[in-house]
């Protein structure tokens, strides 16, 4: 006979069995017994945050920059309610989190008990599943589904809520047998038929344009690397969305820059005039399409995606395939190679012309910007940081707003999983509990927060995390003293009236920095701000680096309100049409 | 400038609506339906009618037919978006005008009046399978299985005549002929 195990046993029974090794979390009264039993299992090691949300957030980054499940362990009522967003974050961004939280005993249930919540209600609508274990013969069965779950298919955030008196109950563990074929409810359904259908657009094209996503981050580091033989093989343009930045090099000459609503001129003129999109891994989100009637009017689209359901959501497509990324470039490569050596050559003449029209687009130096050598530009921050740290392997995370995009256009990412930003949900307070959870993953490798500072104070307590463990993070600042993005729509589009988008009586990042036991760093002048971010750079612990920036400064270009790709505002030097009026205002 | 001006993308004309009947296969488990009706409400699709119940007590799974109206574009996306829950098992969709598929609904009805109005009620309910299954003096309750318009117009038709309350079933559908939808 087999022994008899605790529910709490059997969840560390599985998260051993899934080779977890970090779980992030918060205890409270009905995740006590898991909570007792961590003590027995030394493979895993428990990051106790200050705030759930800062949980959701860590493991997040922990997931995005390591591309395995990040693990949430939180309490019942307010404990599930506080992982809500990052839950959400986690589902719009397609990232696999496996949250664990604990229930009020079976017999409380629906009793309205203490710190008692409907947690699988409350979540049903942000994760891809959840379960509420009644029985502990469900219980290990249904924690193995849940990264089954979380990490198949389209990844995603799932919930598993546990009673406590699941916890307590006792029985017998059957091993846990790794599936080989993980395929759950995702879909390699593609065929040959499709592959050459698209060889015979990419054939045929004089004006195309490659658009990637998060997909291929998703779809593991080795989609990134099949997807510049394959850009290079076609030697098309390409372009990517937030989330896909760093699947193909940066600073690379095919990259035309990042798309969308802050994009670079050349990317979304050659979005607009292509005669072929190849959407790879994206799902045409509104911050890229603009305005749908008009979006790229004249192309064969062309959508690569593992998610069936993102397939002709929002844009009508002409070719569809559903598969893994990698799994069809892969075959893409495998069919051109086999059957047509040629098409390199017969490519770069029949497009030339397009590179050409790409060229031009360039010169008008869309992320250009006035600096000054009194305040410190924001973008002029970015690149400093960006050249004073190219030299190692660093990981960028975000907050959300102006910052976050001028990290997007200036920073260059050459690897995928180096970048980590809130897209979908647009999460203020994402950054810094993500740096954590990078940190956590990457230990001996340089974590950058580019934050802005009323986003960064939402979740500021986790620095406090970061002293804890000893997670030499640096929390990068840029404080204008506005909710820039808020004040910079304010600007164009509601006659400048800044209502409550400048922060009064901001704090003293520095006193605060030294109050969390860690460093604090400001700089105002530019001249002093490659000494100090190399400063920042050298210290080895957790830093808050204030930087002062022009207060005033606006992020272009951009695409404004309901205007097609190739209506952008570009920056200071094109000051026509930057003004935002009429009904246009009620729909923003 | 005329032109509205939005970040989000203005809603561009609705296309024709199409009526369609979903059959979803699901497992009988806790907060299944939730799931299935909660994906409807929260991506704002539209449902008719609503039927549901387990049909196979072995294997544990259960049925559910929804009737919903929607572009072809958001019919499509309702078959992959409910494809993708994990307790769903396979999604049929039939369109309405289907000649293969029969659509059926329910309906009990009360009737409280006099013995000549009653009978003048059964009379009209002829067509659609009357079973009276409870009779006084002074009302009757009567059964009858009909497609949603025709019970639609059966309780119009049957007020003045003494119709006081109506209970009904949601659509449910099975194919004709002896294939099975896999």
């Amino acid at each position: 006979m087999s022994k008899l195990y605790t529910g709490a046993k059997i969840v560390f029974k599985c998260l051993e069995d899934q080779e977890v090794e970090y779980i992030f979390g918060y205890p409270g009264g009905a995740v006590l017994p898991i909570y007792d039993e961590l003590k027995n299992h030394q493979s895993i090691k428990h990051i106790l945050v200050r705030h759930e949300q800062g949980a959701g957030h860590a493991a997040e980054g922990y997931a995005r920059s390591s591309g395995k499940p990040g693990v949430v362990l939180v309490t019942s009522g307010p404990g599930a309610t506080n992982v809500v967003t990052a839950l959400t974050d986690a589902y719009m961004d397609s990232v696999p989190l496996v949250c664990i939280s604990g229930q009020v005993p079976t017999h409380l249930i629906g009793t309205d008990a203490f710190q008692e919540c409907d947690t699988t209600g409350i979540t049903r609508p942000c994760t891809k599943h959840n379960w509420l274990v009644k029985d502990i013969k469900d219980l290990s069965k249904v924690m193995h589904e849940a990264f089954k779950v979380a990490t198949t298919g389209r990844p995603g955030p799932v919930l598993v809520d546990i009673p406590k008196d699941i916890q307590f109950a006792k029985v017998n563990y059957t091993k846990f047998k790794k599936e080989k074929k993980i395929n759950g409810k995702s879909h390699n359904k593609f065929s040959q038929n499709e592959i050459n259908q698209l060889i015979d657009l990419i054939s045929k094209s004089k004006k195309p344009v490659v658009y990637t996503g998060g997909g291929v981050i998703n779809s593991g580091p080795e989609a990134s690397e099949t997807l510049k033989e394959f850009v290079r093989l076609i030697g098309f343009p390409i372009t990517s969305t937030l989330q896909g930045l760093g699947a193909f090099p940066g600073d690379d000459d095919q990259f035309i820059g990042m798309l969308g609503m802050h994009g670079t001129y050349e990317a979304n003129n050659a979005m607009h005039d292509c005669d072929l999109l190849i959407n790879i891994g994206a799902r045409f989100d509104d911050r890229i399409t603009g305005k749908i009637d008009e979006f790229s009017p004249k192309s064969k689209k062309v959508h690569i995606d593992i998610d069936p359901s993102s397939i002709n959501k929002i844009i009508k497509v002409d070719l569809a395939i559903v598969g893994d990324v990698n799994e069809v470039i892969k075959s893409v490569i495998k069919t051109i190679n086999k059957k047509q050596n040629g098409l390199k050559d017969s490519n770069n003449q029949r497009i030339s012309k397009w590179w050409e029209q790409i060229q031009k687009w360039r010169t008008k130096d869309s992320l250009g910007f006035i600096n000054s050598d009194k305040e410190i530009k924001p973008q002029y921050a970015v690149k400093r940081l960006y050249e004073l740290t190219k030299n190692q392997d660093t990981f960028i995370t975000t907050e959300v707003g102006q910052h976050q995009m001028w990290a997007a256009q200036h920073y260059k990412f050459n690897k995928p999983n180096r970048w980590m930003t809130s897209g979908g949900l647009g999460t203020m307070g994402y950054g810094l509990p993500a740096a954590v959870g990078v940190q956590i993953a990457h230990p001996n490798k340089l974590v950058i927060d580019i934050a802005g500072e009323a986003s960064v104070l939402m979740t500021m307590q986790e620095m406090s995390t970061a002293v804890q463990y000893n997670l030499p993070i640096k929390i990068f600042i840029l404080n204008n003293q506005y909710m820039g993005m808020v004040r910079q729509w304010q600007e164009l589009l509601h006659e400048k009236n800044y209502s409550e988008s400048y922060t009064e009586a901001l704090p003293d990042f520095v006193k605060l920095a030294e109050a969390y036991g860690c460093k604090g760093v400001k700089a105002d002048n530019p001249n002093e701000l490659d000494d100090k971010i190399q400063e920042m750079i050298n210290y080895k612990g957790p830093v808050i680096f204030d930087c002062h920036v022009d207060p005033n400064e606006n992020c272009f270009p951009m695409i404004p309100s309901g205007k097609p790709h190739n209506q952008m505002i570009l920056g200071p030097n094109d000051k026509k049409e930057n003004k935002i009026t009429g009904k246009g205002k009620s729909l923003v | 400038m005329s032109s509205p001006k939005s970040a989000y993308s203005i809603p561009t004309k609705i296309g024709k609506l199409d009526t369609h009947i979903f059959v979803v296969w699901v497992d009988n488990e806790a907060g299944v339906l939730a799931r299935v009706v909660g994906l409807f409400s929260g991506r704002g699709y539209n449902i008719e009618s609503l039927a549901v119940a387990e049909v196979d007590a072995t294997k544990n799974i259960s049925r559910i037919t929804i009737v919903t109206t929607g572009t072809p574009q958001v019919i499509d996306q309702i078959k992959l978006q409910l494809k993708k829950l994990v307790p769903v098992h396979k999604v049929a969709d039939f369109k309405r005008e289907d000649k293969k598929v029969i659509f059926k609904e329910m309906a009990l009805l009360k009737i409280v009046a006099q013995k000549k109005k009653i009978e003048k009620c059964l009379k009209e309910c002829k067509k659609f399978n009357p079973v009276i299954l409870d009779k006084t003096n002074k009302s009757i309750v009567v059964q009858i299985t009909a497609l949603r318009r025709e019970i639609d117009k059966m309780s119009k038709k049957l007020k003045p005549y003494g119709l006081t309350s109506t209970s009904r079933t949601g659509a449910i559908a099975m194919t004709r002929g002896a294939e099975i939808f896999k």
